[in-house]
Formats: C-alpha cells, sequence, structure tokens
C-alpha cells in the first residue's frame, strides 16, 4: 500500500502555512500527527492533492496557562499531553483522556489539534473539550477568531474552519472549585470506545452546585447530558443519587447501533460510567 | 515561498550512517526504509498503523514507519532493528528476548524491540512497558507472556550494569 500521488510542502513558518492555505484553499489537506489522515490515504479513502506538513512549523506546541485558561498549541502530541506537568497539574481529566488515545506508538505522533479538527465522534479530546466548555483558535491571513467547541465540531469528521483557517491552539477554561474526570470503556485497551464519559463536578457543602457531563462514542458528536447536570443540582452526591443519576443518564442519551455495540448496550454503558465516575470524584473529594 | 513538490533530496541518520537520497513525497517511510535503503528488519504488516511491526524509532521516539513519510525524516535520525545488534553480537535487549523465547516466528519482533527499546530510553518502567507499550503491537506465536519475561530480564541486566 502507498499513498497516492500528491505535492508536498514542509512548510516552515506559520506565515507560509497561511500563504499556501489562502492560495490553495481546498486543495490543501493538513499533515500534522498523521494519525488517522495517513491511514486514510494508505487506504487510498482520502487522495490530497497538496499536503501541507506542519510538523517544521515554529510556535505550534507550547502549553501554558493564560487568562484562566490552558491553551495548548495545535501541534502538541498526545503523549505530552499526557504528561506534561502543566496540564497533569491544571487539567488532570484531559492527561488522563489523552492517555486513552491509541497506544503509546501512536500517541508520540498524534497532535491535540489534530485529533480536534477530525472530529472523530468515537474521540476523547473533543468531549474532554466539550464538557470545558473549550475552544480552539483559527488563524487566517484574514484575521484570527475563536470558535467555541460546539460550533467547531459539527458532526462525524467534520469541522467548521473554513479552507483557508489553520488551527492554532486549543483551550481549556480552568474552573476552579470544579472536579473533572473521563473514563472509558472500549474493547481493549488502545480501541476506540463504545462510549466515554467526562464529567465534572463543583460542589459545596457536600451540595451540587454545579455539573457537565458530555458523552462520547454515542453519537456523531460530543453530547452534552444535560438532564443528568439538572437532576444532580442542589443534590448531595450520596450513594443512591449516584445511582440514579446513571439511569437519568442512560434514559437521556440516544445512542448508535454498529458492529461495536448495540444501542442499547452503549445506554448501559454511559449510565455505568457515569456511576463509576460520580463515584470516584466524590471519594476524591473526601 | 517554497512550492509544494512530488519529488524531494532529504538527508538523515539512519543507525548512525549519513544517508542523502531522493523521495517520491509519497513514499512511506516504511517503504523507503526496505525498498531504497534495503533495511528490511522493518516488518511490514496492516500498514495502517495497527499491528506495530514497522515501528521504529525517530529522535529517539517510537512511531509507526507506515504512518510516515519519508520525506519527514528529513534532518532526523532514524533507528532500525539493524541499529540494536547482530547475529553474535545481540544487543542486551535481543539477549533477553532470545534467552526468554520471547519470540517464534519473529514477524512480529522487530517492531516489538524497537518500542521497547524506545520506551525504556524515555524512562519507562519494566511494568509500564509489558502493559501500555506492548498493548501496541499484534504478536500471534507467544501469547505475549514470555515477551513480558524477557522485558523484565532485560530491565534487570539494565539495572546490573
Amino acid at each position: 500500500m502507498r499513498p497516492g500521488a500528491f505535492r508536498y510542502l514542509a512548510a516552515t513558518s506559520l506565515d507560509e502555512v497561511l500563504e499556501n492555505l489562502s492560495e490553495l484553499g481546498d486543495e490543501v489537506t493538513l499533515l500534522a500527527g498523521g494519525q488517522s489522515l495517513i491511514p486514510l490515504m494508505n487506504l487510498r479513502l482520502a487522495r490530497p492533492e497538496v499536503l501541507v506538513d506542519l510538523n517544521r512549523v515554529p510556535g505550534l506546541a507550547g502549553i501554558d496557562l493564560v487568562d484562566g485558561e490552558l491553551r495548548i498549541g495545535a501541534m502538541v502530541r498526545a503523549a505530552d499531553v499526557a504528561s506534561d506537568p502543566i496540564v497533569t497539574g491544571s487539567l488532570p481529566a484531559l492527561a488522563r483522556a489523552a492517555a486513552f488515545i491509541g497506544h503509546p506508538q501512536i500517541r508520540n505522533r498524534t497532535t491535540i489539534g489534530g485529533n480536534i479538527s477530525h472530529a472523530d465522534p468515537s474521540s476523547e479530546l473533543p468531549g474532554v473539550l466539550a464538557a470545558f466548555e473549550g475552544s480552539v483558535t483559527l488563524k487566517s491571513l484574514r484575521g484570527e477568531r475563536r470558535v467555541g467547541w460546539d460550533e467547531f465540531i459539527v458532526s462525524t469528521f467534520t469541522n467548521s474552519r473554513e479552507a483557508d483557517e489553520l488551527v492554532v491552539d486549543v483551550r481549556f477554561p480552568v474552573r476552579p472549585g470544579w472536579s473533572f474526570a473521563y473514563d472509558e470503556v472500549a474493547p481493549r485497551h488502545g480501541d476506540y470506545p463504545l462510549a466515554g464519559i467526562c464529567a465534572g463536578v463543583q460542589i459545596s457543602d457536600g451540595i451540587v452546585r454545579g455539573m457537565r457531563l458530555v458523552a462520547v462514542g454515542v453519537s456523531d458528536r460530543p453530547v452534552v447530558l444535560t438532564g443528568v447536570a439538572q437532576f444532580a443540582l442542589g443534590r448531595e452526591l450520596d450513594a443512591a443519587t449516584i445511582k440514579e443519576l446513571g439511569k437519568v443518564g442512560r434514559e437521556e442519551v440516544s445512542a448508535n447501533d454498529d458492529a461495536h455495540a448495540s444501542s442499547e448496550y452503549r445506554k448501559w454503558l454511559v449510565g455505568t460510567l457515569i456511576n463509576r465516575i460520580l463515584g470516584n470524584l466524590v471519594l476524591e473529594q473526601r | 515561498m517554497n512550492t509544494p513538490q512530488t519529488v524531494k533530496t532529504i538527508q538523515l541518520l539512519v543507525n548512525g550512517a549519513q544517508i542523502e537520497r531522493e523521495v517520491e513525497v509519497r513514499t512511506l517511510l516504511s517503504t523507503f526504509l526496505r525498498d531504497d535503503l534495503g533495511l528490511t528488519g522493518t516488518h511490514v504488516a496492516c500498514e495502517h498503523g495497527v499491528c506495530g511491526s514497522c515501528t521504529i524509532l525517530v529522535d529517539g521516539r517510537a512511531v509507526r514507519s507506515c504512518l510516515l513519510l519519508a520525506v519527514q525524516t528529513d534532518g532526523t535520525s532514524v533507528e532500525t532493528v539493524e541499529g540494536l545488534g547482530s547475529l553474535g553480537d545481540l544487543s542486551p535487549l535481543q539477549e533477553a528476548m532470545w534467552r526468554e523465547h520471547g519470540l517464534q516466528c519473529g514477524f512480529c519482533t522487530p517492531g516489538i524491540l524497537m518500542s521497547i527499546e524506545g520506551e525504556a530510553r524515555s524512562g519507562s518502567s519494566a511494568e509500564e512497558i509489558c502493559d501500555e507499550v506492548l498493548s501496541g503491537h499484534v504478536c500471534r506465536c507467544t501469547g505475549y507472556q514470555n515477551i513480558r519475561t524477557a522485558i523484565h530480564a532485560y530491565f534487570a541486566t539494565r539495572h546490573g550494569s
């Protein structure tokens, strides 16, 4: 197997990328980590005309905290998201979710910008971005704009990037007083999850003041489970409530049927994951 | 502004030797190593990143050579199984795999060796390598148990030296 013919440019500056995108538009396919794109090219499911490689572009691989947000450069590798002390210190749920992506040999290449832009419905990071109500920064010769996850991730393998734009970073608001966690169920570790949940709770005096719950792997994009969050508000997360929340989640979510799992099974997984994650979050708070 | 090309000349280190070659940009790194450089120790099976057979090191990190283009390695240091050791002069890891029967047919072995080598250098523990790193490889002969034993044996020699 080998990819079909294309033209290739190893861009060495952001301007060079943006100029090519501006000039060639839709003809350009951007190469980040390549762990989804190259398999698609090997199988000839993707036939790019021009491949612009981002791996030598400086300035796209930083991790820092700015204005209450964790800003991660689009070309930061999943392996580094999983182990970087700033990420593990400020957003451990994100680090944990990144460690679920494929295998170490894949995570050494996978990038956060590529992963989120690819918008695979089973992918972990778009779900975490949704749970944090995060955003991406898009740059073009026309300027720069911030787009919330909800507008950016449209559907399966579809995002709202314009043809002349580049995702330069991904931002996760740090939410003081909140605890987040990610967990999933996959046939084998490293496989795409049948279902995954990213949950965040804000608890004071033992009472739930805020909750965000997002499911991945069940629909064409991350699904925010607002019913569960509503139900939890004002309650104490005791064993009976957590059990009930799992049930609410199971009933709220409408899940895909496919060769890997039935809709009914995925719903049960969502309920089980809610129970497991919230139980652990409560234990951590004690 | 540089323009996109279909052929490019690349310079890289392969197992420590400086190489310069003209490559078609669509050539996969695995194809380049095997067909252009004759380094057939890097095996190719699934060619979409699942099986782990083609794993090599690029700048010390274990990656799938079927998911990289050869042009992407311009200016890097690439290490393949040929750089580890040779018949009669096995590396400590190869020696451990041989002693512990960590292979049978041997098809998956070069990829597994390179993954273990890369992760061991980056400071991973034997246990992490057994569980995490080995999950990135498909072996149909051994059932993995002897590979795990070999990893522990290899780490024992590393700490002993």
